[in-house]
């Protein structure tokens, strides 16, 4: 805290390390309503590499969600780059950052966002389905998702049949289908109980351990000491980058 | 995402919404039916002045006293309506004055009341000599037609339309009856047969009498000679225009006339008739399916107003579908293809209920309704039209929306 200075957070980089999953150097969001100009990020450098399960925190205002907006490629920075596994994304059009958040990232919300008329595997497919695999495949990866979060005999119900634990793993069967290089979980258990949240943190913990990059933005505690690294935002801008707490 | 991906999307969107959709369909739905039906009736009154005026016979020109422009009224000399004479017809049916006339038929003709026993009946008296049965194409059903001898003596004899008998006596086989017209009594010789299918009843209400027996004993009057028109019959419907120079000149020639603007008679031809006969038909139909189409509008405007409902009540399923990878063309295509749906439903649901109302209808206002399958495929193109011009402003603000923003609604 003593240094109010940008925290450079990539950390020491290996000759033989992989290319960072992500990758933003000196990033800058301003919003703008009127007349009046409000930075919400201020210069964020952050590097993740692959294989990593890193916890983004930050009080509300802080900038985290305008930083996961940015990291999910469903805004652009106004000043800086970021790279997200290799690919510079920062002039990239509406309908390539379409492509980017359909073959890169896998979403997971906090209000789970499944389309209530269609069933579950129906809604796992959606992914592919933009991204214009075939139909008789799509069902089968639809349905291996689903059999992943331990969904496979509800493959059928709506989303309305399910209760809310099980509705945040249909939306984990949904980010996993495209075989995302990142899954990127906002506030998951944000509207989950106690049962449903260590539920979906443990698939989350062995999604973490079969090797899958996961960045998840929360506000508790004790849902960011699950993750090996915790990047703590304040006024738009990194403050703390340390090992999680396990 | 594929059409039928999307097709499927948009179906499902429909069906989530029955009553919502319903109603946006019916909008186009009356529309359309509106339409097929203005259409069908104008067509229909159209196809019903022309069938009468073509059963008057084939290759007909009409002459009547008079002349008269298009659509004004008549100009009349001096002594109005009794400009065309027998001495007329004479000369139009001479073979040097009109040789590509092979037929002439003066009528005189008058309304009249004719009696049998305790019965009378109001129709048509037509004076008239013996070619008129080949120029109005009409044949005798028993007995027989009057001959040149009795229309040289003015013999009291009578042609009766079936109809005409039929009234009288309740029968058509009343050869040898004697009726009276006016005081006088006539024998009828023969009854002619039904006018063709067309079923138009003037033609068979009629009752035909040699020219000579309706001046001189019927009518009387003061011009005995007076025709009320002549029917000109050419040689072939290739004919008709020379027909046509050939009765003009020396109709003119006959009455003194040098300029053929002031003539005191009126050659029509079958085609001019209809023509005359069908602008009013056709400017109203076109009236009609202005109005008709104004309703098809209103309909547009209501599908614009369900898809701008429907976007935005499913604001977070655009954010979700963009965040997964919806490219805007996409979301765009989808609502698209929703109005679209909606449109071609109404277009053909209103097609169906056209046809079934152009089947009704007929025998309710005993007018002919004619549906065109062109008339049917232009309105559920029109319908489809309508509802993808009216879903584009709708569909573009879906594309349109932020990902973020969309996701965040509630």
């Amino acid at each position: 805290m003593a240094e109010p200075t940008t925290l450079t957070a990539s950390r020491p980089a290996d000759a033989d390390t992989p290319a960072p999953v992500i990758e933003l150097t000196g990033v800058r969001k301003t919003y703008r309503t009127g007349t009046v100009e409000f930075e919400a990020l201020r210069g964020v450098d952050l590097r993740i590499d692959a294989g990593e399960y890193v916890a983004i925190m930050g009080p509300s205002g802080s900038g985290k969600s305008t930083l996961m907006h940015i990291l999910g490629c469903l805004d652009i920075a106004t000043a800086g780059t970021y790279r997200l596994a290799g690919e510079d994304v920062g002039d990239l059009d509406e309908v390539d950052l379409a492509d980017i958040r359909n073959r890169r990232i896998g979403f997971v919300f906090q209000q789970f966002h499944l389309l209530p008329s269609l069933s579950a595997w129906r809604n796992v497919e959606l992914p592919l389905v933009y991204g214009q695999v075939a139909a008789a495949v799509r069902r089968d990866r639809a349905v291996a998702a689903m059999q992943r979060v331990g969904l496979g005999d509800r493959l059928d119900n709506r989303p309305g049949e399910l209760s809310g634990g099980q509705q945040q793993r249909v939306a984990v069967a949904r980010a996993l289908v495209g075989e995302p290089d990142l899954l990127l979980a906002d506030e998951p258990t944000g509207n989950l109980d106690s049962a449903s949240t260590r539920d979906v943190l443990a698939l989350l913990d062995e999604l973490h351990a079969q090797g899958r990059t996961i960045v998840l933005i929360t506000h508790e505690e004790e849902v960011a000491q699950r993750a090996g690294r915790v990047v703590r935002v304040l006024d738009g801008l990194v403050r703390t980058d340390a090992g999680g707490g396990r | 995402m594929t059409w039928t991906e999307t097709l499927r999307t948009g179906w499902s969107a429909i069906r989530t919404h029955v009553m919502r959709s319903t109603l946006t369909v019916l909008g186009i739905l009356i529309g359309i039916a509106a339409v097929i039906l203005t259409v069908g009736l104008g067509l229909g009154t159209q196809k019903d002045v022309s069938d009468q005026i073509s059963a008057l016979g084939s290759n007909l020109l009409i002459v009547r006293p008079g002349s008269s422009t298009d659509s004004s009224g008549m100009r009349g000399g001096f002594g109005t309506g009794t400009t065309l004479t027998r001495a007329d017809a004479e000369a139009l049916a001479s073979d040097v004055n009109a040789p590509d006339v092979a037929g002439v038929a003066a009528e005189k003709s008058s309304g009249a009341s004719v009696e049998a026993g305790d019965t009378n009946w109001t129709t048509q008296v037509v004076g008239t000599t013996t070619s008129w049965l080949d120029v109005r194409g009409r044949e005798v059903a028993s007995g027989e037609f009057f001959t040149a001898a009795d229309e040289e003596s003015g013999a009291a004899v009578v042609v009766l339309g079936p109809e005409t008998a039929t009234e009288l006596f309740g029968t058509t086989r009343v050869v040898g009856q004697t009726v009276t017209v006016d005081g006088t009594d006539l024998q009828v010789v023969g009854v002619l047969a039904a006018a063709g299918a067309s079923g138009d009843s003037d033609l068979d209400d009629v009752a035909v009498v040699p020219m000579s027996t309706a001046a001189d004993t019927l009518f009387g009057g003061t011009d005995r000679n007076a025709v009320s028109t002549i029917y000109l019959q050419a040689e072939s419907s290739d004919a008709l225009g020379a027909a046509y120079q050939e009765a003009q000149q020396t109709l003119l020639a006959l009455h003194g006339i040098t300029d053929a603007d002031s003539a005191d008679f009126t050659i029509n031809s079958q085609d001019a008739l209809v023509s005359t006969a069908t602008a009013v038909y056709r400017t109203l139909t076109v009236l009609l399916t202005g109005i008709a189409a104004l309703s098809l509008l209103v309909g547009g405007i209501g599908v614009m107003n369900i898809m701008l409902v429907s976007v935005t009540e499913r604001t977070r399923e655009i954010g979700l579908r963009k965040a997964l990878g919806a490219p805007p063309w996409a979301i765009r295509r989808q609502f698209l293809v929703e109005a679209g749906v909606l449109g071609l439903g109404g277009g053909v649901l209103g097609a169906v209920l056209g046809i079934v109302g152009a089947r009704v209808l007929p025998g309710l206002l005993d007018t002919s309704v004619v549906v065109s399958g062109a008339a049917v495929a232009g309105s559920i193109v029109v319908a489809l039209a309508i509802g993808l011009v009216f879903g584009v402003y709708p569909a573009t603000r879906a594309a349109r929306l932020a990902p973020i923003d969309a996701l965040r609604a509630e």
